[in-house]
């Protein structure tokens, strides 16, 4: 049962050992710490750079040119704002040389609200990233899938950016959806890959066998089957969703929740067969709801979807103001709450054109 | 592909790097050491230059008469960029040296032997333009084949790369070196204080040529009216690198101080920071009217009338290169006026590679460094 930043960990280890991984590297990622949440702990790539987030994605490129494999971490997603040019450069790497060129590297980043992170720590990046174009991104909602989609992220010769759902990455795996290699025993599984308390100079890591899962980018994955209602969602809004869907099967509304996973390339085919079966289209996720991702997936439902449609698509995000306030009262206020997601639920499955 | 020729260069070479930096400032110019270049190699220099500064005046031209929408390169820097490109170990992979340039280091790549027919292609933005197929202004190569990354417009953003090469050559091992170069005003930029603190950490120096050509200007501010450091060199100094500036007007100068940087680099696998005083000789770009620049020192005409002076070169000799090369570049404009533009259907080719190219590059040159023992 191992948590997402664990299924993180053992997916670096993989591609250290097999996929080809050089470097692994960022601010507080090698030894001590392995990261401030702990995603590089005993990594033998890892490595520690200077806080310059700048410097950062500037070598990753610049290491990715010469033929390494590097995974760079942001440490959060709140720090890559001054970086967008240089993710543009390397999104733009092979398109601007005319395929001369490819840059292979990973971004990883922790994302969104939930962990009482204030103004600073609980941005969300979906919308900026997906107006990158070049850049693969994933954000997975399980410690699963994490583990798939790091390994394709990896294998990938693109640059990837990989947004963690900060809030998630603590968050144990569902029965049913451990790491294939994984000991049963989470307590086993911490005493192999945890780096201890206090010293930790003569530590080593004992990996698992974990395999090369590989989740490939671009497949969406169906979470609960429905037939009144689709809702689009992905990262920290997949669990939400979902619960919020089961509150209403009581009432006799089935909804079928959809988990992107990739949100480019994102999975059309499986989007669309769903939207065209339930008629109904809710999006739901974390970021600023003006310019939002979920917009662009509203705009194509009813450009190629119209004529289907029993309800207005309608799109559940964050409120437009610069942070997530830090009181809880704030932060409810501004990112999708559970009882409001099941209220859209029923109100969509129930509207009658 | 070919193999590294580099020889380590004799000690003292990479010794006399140090004296001049503590004694006498940074300033770096010929002394009785540096051997008297020879003869032949002069010529070449100037055969280069000459071919560089035609090149550039084409371009301007062909932007005037309609022939692309914008100029921007380097004449005026000729006497620091072909001793540059000249002394490059150029090739493809971590054995070789990497290249981080900008907008004016045509001359760079036409010394590296890039055929300047390319160059009109991408000012005529054909579909032929090998740098990036009609997508990108004039003056922004692209050469993989020879480590040349792609130049983009964004100030600075080099010098973030930078040491992403360099570290890959540093772990190889070998004698590949990262060379990077932009202007004097984009080094207030975040970006090139970042290349100072990424080359110099301690224990992991890296092998990075890091260049600043200083033509005074950043399109129409003076530098003097945003610097208040004396020299942008200086700026090296708080991270223990060595650092220079030099006359990169003189090609001379500039090819032995760039020869004593690149051995130090090569050998000690630490970085040298170097501010080459340069012109700029057709204003910033053709935005500014790409028009010749009386005030300014011309390298060529200076390097001209001194290689007359020495007898190694005749005025009528000269005159008749120019004339060649002028007639050579216009016929190759002519040709390129009628290759095809891309089609607007190629928009989407290559947002994303099918394959890993760098990677199979990497590979490749592994395995050629492990056949010859490196
Ligand atoms: C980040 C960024 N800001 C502004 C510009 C517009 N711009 C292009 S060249 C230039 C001046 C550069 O001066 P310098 O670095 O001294 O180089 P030079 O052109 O003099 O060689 C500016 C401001 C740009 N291309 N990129
Ligand atoms: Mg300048």
């Amino acid at each position: 049962m191992a948590t997402m930043v664990q299924a993180i960990r053992m997916a670096l280890h993989v591609g250290e050992e097999r996929l080809g991984v050089t470097d692994v590297f960022g601010e507080d990622v090698g030894p001590p710490l392995g990261g401030v949440f702990t995603a590089t702990q005993g990594l033998k790539t890892a490595w520690n750079s200077p806080l310059d987030e700048r410097g950062i994605i500037g070598t990753a490129i610049g290491l990715a040119l010469a033929g390494q494999c590097p995974v760079a971490e942001i440490q959060f997603v709140d720090y890559v704002f001054n970086t967008i040019d240089l993710l543009k450069l390397a999104g733009g790497m092979s398109w601007s040389s005319n395929g001369d060129w490819n840059c292979p590297l990973v971004v990883m980043t922790p994302v969104g609200s939930g962990i009482h992170g204030s103004i600073y720590h609980s941005h969300s990046f979906d919308g900026m990233a997906t107006h990158i174009p070049g850049w693969k991104i994933v954000m997975p909602s399980t410690p699963r899938d994490a583990y798939g989609l790091m390994l394709s992220a990896i294998k990938d010769p693109n640059p990837v950016m990989f947004l963690a759902p900060k809030a998630l990455l603590r968050a144990k795996a569902a029965p049913g959806e451990e790491i294939p290699g994984e000991p049963a025993d989470e307590r086993q599984l911490s005493k192999m890959i945890d780096a201890p308390l206090g010293d930790r100079s003569q530590w080593t890591p004992q990996w698992p066998d974990t395999p090369d899962m590989f989740i490939p980018i671009g497949e969406a994955r169906t979470v609960r089957k429905g037939r009144d209602l689709t809702v689009v969602t992905y990262g920290r809004m997949v669990a939400v969703c979902t619960k919020a869907a089961e509150e209403l099967v009581s009432e006799g509304v089935d909804v079928e929740v959809i988990d992107l996973r990739t949100l480019w390339p994102y999975d059309w085919k499986t989007l669309k067969e769903s939207i065209e079966r339930t008629s109904r289209l809710l999006v739901v996720n974390e970021d600023t709801e003006v310019t939002n991702f979920g917009e662009h997936i509203i705009r194509r439902t009813v450009e190629e979807c119209f004529y289907v449609l029993s309800s207005p698509p309608k799109l559940l995000a964050g409120a437009a103001v610069p942070g997530i306030g830090l009181a809880d009262n704030l932060e409810h206020a501004s990112v999708p709450q559970r009882a409001g997601i099941a209220k859209t639920m029923r109100e969509l499955a129930q509207h009658q054109p | 592909m070919s193999t590294s020729s580099y020889q380590p260069a004799p000690r003292s070479d990479a010794e006399a790097l140090d004296d001049t930096t503590e004694k006498s400032g940074n300033e770096r110019n010929v002394t009785s050491a540096d051997a008297a270049l020879a003869p032949e190699l002069l010529v070449r220099m100037h055969d280069l230059m000459l071919k560089a500064r035609l090149l550039e005046e084409r371009l301007i031209r062909m932007q005037k008469q309609g022939d692309g929408y914008f100029w921007i390169g380097g004449p005026g820097e000729e006497a620091f960029n072909v001793p540059l490109g000249m002394l490059v170990d150029r090739g493809e992979g971590v054995f070789h040296d990497y290249l981080h340039l900008h907008y004016r280091s045509s001359a760079t790549l036409l010394a590296m032997g890039a055929d300047p027919v390319d160059a009109l292609r991408q000012m005529k933005n054909v579909a032929s333009d090998p740098y990036s197929g009609g997508r990108n202004f004039a003056g922004h190569p692209s050469i993989r084949k020879w480590n040349v990354v792609p130049v983009s417009s964004p100030i600075e953003v080099q010098y973030s790369m930078a040491p992403g090469t360099a570290y890959a050559q540093k772990r190889a091992g070998g004698h590949g070196i990262t060379i990077v170069t932009g202007g004097d005003a984009g080094t207030a930029e975040g970006d090139f204080p970042t290349c100072l603190v990424w080359t110099s950490r301690p224990g992991h120096e890296l092998p990075v040529l890091i260049i600043v050509t200083n033509n005074q200007w950043g399109i129409s501010t003076a530098g003097a009216t945003q610097h208040g450091e004396k020299r942008i060199s200086d700026r090296g100094k708080a991270f223990g690198i060595k650092c220079m500036t030099i006359d990169g007007n003189d090609p001379e100068n500039s090819y032995h101080q760039i020869k004593r940087a690149m051995d130090y680099i090569r050998t000690e696998r630490k970085p040298v920071l170097m501010e080459a005083m340069v012109s700029r000789l057709y204003g910033h770009s053709s935005s500014s009217g790409a028009n010749y620049v009386q005030e300014e020192a011309d390298c060529l005409m200076t390097f001209e009338k001194k290689l007359e002076e020495r007898g190694i070169l005749t005025r009528a000799h000269i005159d008749e290169l120019r004339a060649k090369y002028t007639q050579e570049l216009l016929d190759a404009s002519k040709r390129v006026r009628e290759e095809a533009q891309p089609e607007g259907s190629t928009i989407y080719d290559h947002v994303f590679a099918e394959t890993n190219i760098v990677g199979l590059a990497a590979a490749k040159s592994r395995a050629t460094a492990n056949g010859r023992g490196n």
